[in-house]
């Protein structure tokens, strides 16, 4: 049997790699996508530019404004005059927001009141209009606690000391490179296998495969085994470079992330295999993949959390293979996670793929063109 | 007899011959489910995904609150987060359980009042308040630990004036967040989301159409009909075209009366900015078939050249401005990113004049760049 099987799966890894293009873009677009979506895919924000409408002189309010300009992650681009500037300049998205300071600020601070700061924000990208009004409420608080001290102002004694465990820095990079570790290692298999029965089935192949003395079981190992090698291959590649490229803590152990890559890899080909079976030319596979896969990586968790999801899409997210193995990826990655904590993110994705990969040898033979 | 004149022939031809190519793409879409299913089920199915299911703002985040030693200043913190859209507290009695209890995720946060506090607040000395996040995802671990923030600033205000002793902080912010008051992420996620079903019905469609001729062979049967080459390329624009144009329709009106997305912009200016992002988009997939001729290396290289980059370069989730200058450098040669600035504008401020000319432009300059391409490299040649 063994022998078989071998002989289709070099079968397949020729029909895969003899192509000077296919073999390409097995290879090098992954890395290139890891690369540049490791740098770009970030929450974090530099260089916010921003305006200030200062109609004040005073000493305190150079003070406020010096810790925005002192700061790396905003960019004073304008100071404005007149308030008919400010609507022009966010429109335009020439600045994200304007800092407005009114005439008796600094008067207001020197009388011990209250002096208030507007801040007005563009929000036609609310996430980062919300990211940039955290880091303003963080300089206002330094600014306050600071303020108080040198005018030896009663403070309030209770004080909230905020900790972030295990990304200390809160760096999204942290948070996504192990996303894209998931979400590469899907599409290539996904990819690979998702045409494998379908390029066969639409040059009339497939037919012939059958009469051959292979057993089913035989033609779905030699069609799973390619895909299943070359995504181990890719993602301890992809692993490697989030590592030593991105330094991106790897304090779990290797074997919990293999055994997690296994399963990942199990579900991805099972769900391949299935679309390839059903599909009668190439076109329909790949449409199919695609059907799969972009649900599938936004409903993973893999930029915006599970939990904010509506009941119903949290439990749909359940029958996803890569909401599991991105649990895995990051609790490995950054929590240090062993493989006895992880069984409970290991046996759905078995499950997926077991169940997927009988279904797609059932179709090899109920389903003929 | 009168001689024929061999212009007007050649047009009447051109005509007749444009007619039957157009009419065999669009019985090919027609006969195959998966073109189809790429313009319309794809669009219906990442709207209504998206529209649901993405979304960052955080509510009923489950916290952990460890109380050492109750009192009323500590229940009056508690019941301040209890009553917070935002959280979801569950009570622990020791701080290691809170700690378990986040190592596994059973809650995004802690916020630790220590036996002392209530002792420390009376006397004067400082109180401080122990607060963890799970920084795993750092980006809503901001967003919590704002929201954490908040919630203890209100608390210390009521605390301060039930003490009879309002609290003065020196400056307060007030902000005003323009366009999206409500800050809802879905308002602008589901206009950036149209340009990333358009790029999927563009690209990728025409890049296995076409990709499949040439595997098919039916490309060298096409190549010996008069039919130019110029002909072939409009005969596999034109169908496409309106697959696209209907997916667009449909994202609209789903944004507009599914999702309650405003469109504050006009939609001619949406309609003109649409026409010249898909076909920047159908040219790049009849680039990529005509370079792959093999609908693996097509599927693979549309995927990875233009539905990738429009969903993580364009600015449709994360921020072009913070990217690193080199990223950013590259964004410049993605026509999402341009098309999704106008899509942005369009629906939530309006025709904002600059935006709109200068992206409109640009994606012009990218449509003709990338169908001149197109037009050099489809010449009637076998390899």
């Amino acid at each position: 049997m063994w022998r078989r099987v071998l002989a289709l799966t070099m079968k397949e890894f020729l029909a895969l790699l003899k192509d000077k293009r296919s073999r390409m873009v097995i290879i090098v677009p992954p890395l290139m996508q890891l690369i540049v979506f490791g740098y770009a895919a970030t929450f974090d924000l530099n260089d916010v530019p921003y305006a200030v409408y200062n109609e004040d002189s005073g000493g305190a309010a150079r003070e406020l404004l010096a810790r925005f300009s002192g700061s790396s992650s905003f960019k004073l681009v304008a100071q404005l005059d007149h308030e008919s500037q400010i609507a022009p300049l966010i429109n335009s998205r020439k600045i994200l927001m304007v800092l407005r300071i009114g005439r008796d600020f600094s008067k207001e601070l020197l009388l011990q009141r209250t002096g208030s700061v507007q801040v007005i924000i563009d929000g036609r990208n609310s996430n980062t209009a919300l990211v940039a009004l955290g880091y303003i409420r963080t300089i206002f608080v330094d600014f306050n606690r600071a303020w108080s001290e040198t005018q030896g102002l009663r403070r309030s004694h209770a004080q909230l000391e905020v900790r972030a465990w295990f990304n200390d820095n809160l760096e999204s990079r942290w948070f996504i490179v192990p996303g894209i570790v998931g979400l590469l290692t899907l599409v290539v298999a996904l990819l690979v296998t998702a045409l494998s029965v379908a390029r066969e089935r639409e040059a009339g192949t497939f037919d012939q495969l059958l009469v051959t003395p292979l057993r089913p079981v035989e033609i779905l190992l030699g069609k799973a085994l390619p895909g299943f090698i070359i995504g181990m291959v890719e993602a301890s590649l992809i692993i490697a470079i989030a590592v030593f490229w991105f330094q991106v803590p790897l304090r779990g152990s290797l074997p919990a992330l293999y055994t997690g890559l296994f399963f990942f890899l199990l579900s991805g080909i099972g769900v391949g295999l299935m679309i390839s079976s059903l599909a009668v030319t190439q076109q329909q596979g790949l449409v199919g993949a695609f059907l799969f896969l972009v649900p599938s990586i936004i409903l993973s968790g893999f930029a915006t959390p599970i939990a904010n999801m509506p009941p119903f899409m949290q439990d749909l997210t359940r029958l996803n293979p890569m909401r599991y193995f991105l649990i895995i990826l990051r609790e490995v990655f950054l929590q240090g996670a062993s493989i006895e904590s992880l069984w409970s993110q290991f046996w759905p994705m078995a499950a997926i793929g077991v169940v997927n990969l009988v279904f797609a040898s059932w179709l090899f033979r109920h389903r003929l063109y | 007899m009168s001689k024929v004149d061999p212009r007007k022939a050649f047009r009447h031809g051109f005509a007749m011959r444009m007619r039957g190519m157009i009419r065999k793409e669009f019985l090919q879409i027609r006969r195959d489910p998966s073109s189809i299913a790429i313009a319309f089920v794809l669009p219906l199915v990442l709207l209504l995904i998206f529209g649901y299911g993405v979304s960052l703002d955080a509510q009923h985040v489950p916290v952990a609150i460890v109380v050492e030693a109750p009192s009323p200043a500590t229940r009056s913190l508690t019941a301040a987060f209890g009553n917070s859209p935002y959280f979801r507290p569950v009570d622990f009695s020791s701080i290691q359980e809170a700690e378990d209890a986040l190592k596994r995720r059973l809650v995004d946060g802690i916020v630790w009042v220590r036996s002392d506090f209530a002792e420390n607040l009376l006397s004067g000395e400082t109180a401080p308040v122990g607060v963890v996040v799970n920084g795993v995802d750092a980006n809503n671990a901001r967003i919590i630990s704002g929201y954490i923030q908040g919630a203890w600033l209100t608390w210390l205000e009521q605390y301060a004036r039930d003490q009879g002793r309002p609290l003065s902080s020196a400056v307060s912010l007030e902000h005003r967040v323009w366009f999206n008051p409500g800050v809802r992420s879905r308002d602008y996620l589901v206009p950036g989301l149209i340009a990333v079903i358009m790029t999927l019905i563009g690209a990728l469609l025409t890049a296995l159409v076409v990709a499949r001729e040439w595997e098919r062979g039916t490309m060298e049967a096409l190549m010996v009909t008069p039919v130019a080459a110029r002909e072939i390329l409009i005969g596999k624009i034109v169908p496409y075209f309106f697959l696209g144009m209907g997916g667009l329709i449909l994202s609209v009106v789903m944004a507009v009366w599914l999702f309650d997305v405003p469109l504050r912009g006009s939609l001619w200016v949406l309609f003109l900015a649409s026409t010249l992002f898909l076909m920047t988009a159908l040219a790049m997939g009849l680039l990529i078939s005509t370079v792959a001729r093999n609908q693996f290396v097509a599927g693979q290289v549309a995927i990875l050249s233009t539905f990738l980059p429009a969903f993580i370069l364009s600015g449709f989730i994360f921020d072009i401005g913070s990217m690193p200058a080199v990223i950013r450098g590259v964004t410049h040669i993605i026509a999402a990113r341009y098309y999704v600035a106008i899509l942005q504008t369009v629906f939530l401020a309006g025709d904002v004049w600059n935006v709109i000319v200068y992206n409109g432009l640009a994606l012009a300059v990218m449509t003709v760049f990338f169908l001149s391409i197109v037009k050099k490299r489809t010449r009637k040649r076998l390899q």
